[in-house]
């Protein structure tokens, strides 16, 4: 089955459109807001509380912008969907939920069984980063301390 | 040298799984070349003019000799026979077919090897000394703290699309030997006032069309916050670094742009941030790390007497080997370069061969240098004479390390689909017009480096002489340049004139070899000669 939206929270989506970053800046009390590469994700953190979805845009997915912006939201307490939006390919999806993501909306979709498989490509990660998962180098130590 | 545990096995083994899957995606057609394209890049696989060529990284240019051994096998399974060693410390085989690849990529894990990001706009292999660990003036020993930049680096998921490919360098001694200051990053370990060990991080350097050297962006990051630190000089560029234009999207030219200082202020801020996050590795796992690279089982009270009777032995001895650390063994270059042979190269047998010389004579242990040739790194004095023998006998004998034929030189056009001109058949004629050992050895150091387009991924900006390949209307023509280095003393050269035809710049060459051997005073080397006295005695010789 092929989806539009893959979602992996247990909220009920918001329905609210994104505004684009300007409109936010102006209106200011929007609970979506919608960036594009070179819009600076740190201009959000004081509004992240009001905020129930953010789409970060990949306009085409060699452009690794948005996989920094989402850390940076997710590093300083957002809580709320973070979707990654336009040219997200199946071989991106792993990386971009370890640095945040937790909805997509891919131009070409994505079904649910291929994503779910993208996600389990990796046993272990090397890098402690905003999902939660240990990396390797802790898992290493944690072992030792137990003999 | 270091050793997999499971987890960095796995990490391996699903990447080769991942890698199969998107070769049949695209055998199938359900990938686009488009979409396969930075697939395949992240793992090696570049198309070339008349195959597919496989870049296999070899981290910080450290091989066993069960590894080299797989490589010269892997050479005769599924290519022709040969491999090239390149100026990244890596290997890459140039005749692959792409349904095989996920096959060669699981050989090269059953030794502990990959070809993870040796290509694509992401953190690439990481390259240091080759004489870690074994040379007389190094600090530490660098390779740990490449080995946790390696790890870092693998498959990290905020910097796979960065604007362009990002190159790290570490050292642990003053001098430079991997054009430390030539990279993205430049690391030198170094230690502080208290007698701490901490990374020197130098950023913004690089070659290609651009060539510069690495500004000091911090003195002293403590060792125990080298990785965040690194990840915020990476964050930095890849929010900021330009993606306009993929000639202006390497770091050096955001930090040309923005400045130095602007550019330290914002990784200082992004690192202030980052430290509260807690995602450097701790002191253990250093530890861990270290404790795979502890000298191997040197023996005490070696004899230090070599016998110099054989003249041709002792030609090879005073050029090719240098001091150890430890007493009664030396440091061994094998010369990838014969006279007339491709800068590199090297066949399946002597792959093999060099290897069972690491195993009998090395410790198991080979190096690949940034100038493409291989290293014994641990020696006993007393072997050289039977190593040299079993080297001599394979073609591997030349005693030419840093002289005029120790040429470095990128594939050209003779592979490569982005070059301009030919680089091997010029190193090919250079190398024959000074086949005389006695004149070599009496133009002493003399570092050529040859590039076959702009790109310059033979380095002909840090060459004492530098050879650029372009197209001129339609033929190759040969720009001459001089006054490079990579070392210590690192500096760019610079551009003689006009350019020239394939045998015009070995005459021009040539020329500048005797303005030098005219002109030099007790002592000097062609580029001391040259930084003394400019220019422009040169430029007459050759133009006049």
């Amino acid at each position: 089955m092929v989806e539009t939206l893959l979602r992996y929270r247990g909220d009920e989506a918001s329905a609210a459109p994104a505004v684009s970053f300007a409109a936010f800046a102006d209106a200011g009390n929007a609970a979506a807001v919608r960036i594009e590469p070179g819009d600076d994700a740190r201009a959000l953190l004081p509004h992240l509380s009001q905020l129930a979805r953010i789409d970060i845009a990949f306009p085409s997915f060699g452009d690794g912008r948005g996989y920094s912006a989402a850390r940076i939201l997710r590093e300083n307490g957002y809580t709320g969907e973070l979707r990654a939006v336009g040219d997200v390919l199946i071989d991106q999806l792993s990386h971009m939920r370890r640095c945040g993501f937790d909805a997509f909306a891919p131009d070409r979709p994505i079904s649910a069984d291929a994503a779910a498989k993208a996600f389990a490509t990796w046993p272990e990660v090397y890098q402690k980063t905003v999902d939660g998962r240990t990396p390797i180098w802790a898992l290493r130590h944690r072992e030792t301390d137990h003999g | 040298m270091y050793q997999y545990d499971h987890y960095d096995q796995a990490m391996v083994d699903a990447r080769v799984a991942e890698f199969r899957g998107q070769v049949e995606r695209r055998l199938s057609g359900e990938l686009t070349e488009d979409q396969f394209k930075p697939l395949r890049l992240k793992n090696g696989l570049y198309l070339q003019l008349h195959a597919y060529m496989l870049r296999v990284a070899i981290p910080y240019g450290t091989l066993s000799s069960r590894q080299m051994r797989l490589l010269g096998d892997i050479a005769d399974k599924y290519d022709r026979g040969y491999g090239h060693f390149t100026t990244r410390q890596n290997l890459q085989y140039n005749w692959i077919k792409l349904e095989q690849t996920p096959d060669i990529l699981a050989d090269l894990a059953t030794v502990e090897m990959h070809a993870i990001q040796t290509s694509g706009n992401c953190i690439r292999n990481i390259s240091s000394d080759q004489y870690a660990g074994a040379a007389a003036d190094e600090l530490v020993d660098p390779r740990p703290y490449a080995e946790l930049l390696r790890q870092w680096s693998s498959f990290h998921p905020e910097f796979d699309y960065l604007p362009r490919k990002f190159k790290f360098a570490v050292i642990a001694s003053e001098t430079d030997r991997a054009a430390m200051r030539l990279h993205d990053i430049g690391i030198q370990i170094v230690a502080n006032a208290a007698g701490e060990i901490g990374a020197k991080f130098h950023v913004g350097g690089g070659m290609g069309r651009t060539p510069m050297i690495a500004p000091v962006i911090r003195e002293f990051v403590p060792a125990l916050q080298m990785i965040s630190y690194a990840e915020a000089c990476l964050r930095v560029y890849n929010r900021y670094g330009r993606r306009d234009n993929k000639y202006k999207a390497r770091i050096k030219i955001l930090i040309h742009e923005i400045g130095a200082d602007e550019y330290r202020r914002q990784v200082e801020e992004e690192f202030a941030h980052i430290l509260t996050l807690g995602l450097e590795p701790p002191a253990a796992e250093l530890a861990r790390i270290q404790s795979f690279f502890a000298d191997p089982s040197f023996e005490a009270e070696l004899p230090e007497a070599i016998d110099r009777s054989d003249p041709d032995f002792a030609v090879w001895l005073d050029q090719n080997t240098v001091a150890h650390k430890h007493p009664g063994y030396t440091v061994v270059t094998i010369s990838l370069k014969p006279i007339g042979g491709i800068p590199g190269d090297a066949s399946a047998d002597q792959m093999r061969l060099m290897a069972d010389l690491a195993r009998d004579y090395s410790f198991d242990e080979l190096r690949v240098t940034h100038t493409q040739n291989i290293v014994l790194p641990h020696v006993k004095k007393a072997d050289l004479y039977a190593l040299w023998q079993m080297l001599e006998g394979a073609g591997l004998g030349s005693a030419n390390l840093d002289l005029i034929s120790d040429i470095i030189a990128c594939p050209g056009l003779d592979y490569c689909s982005l070059a301009n001109a030919r680089s091997i058949p010029l190193a090919q004629k250079i190398s024959a017009r000074f086949a005389d050992m006695d004149r070599q050895r009496d133009l002493g150091e003399l570092k050529v480096k040859i590039s076959g387009c702009i790109n310059a991924c033979g380095h002909h900006h840090a060459g004492h002489i530098g050879i650029l390949g372009v197209d001129r209307k339609g033929t190759e023509n040969y720009q001459l340049s001089f006054g490079g280095s990579e070392a210590a003393d690192t500096s760019l050269a610079q551009i003689t004139g006009p350019g020239f035809s394939e045998d015009g710049v070995v005459d021009a060459l040539e020329k500048a070899t005797e303005v030098y051997l005219a002109q030099r005073s007790d002592g000097e080397r062609f580029l001391d000669t040259y930084r003394r006295i400019g220019m422009a005695p040169f430029k007459e010789a050759i133009y006049g």
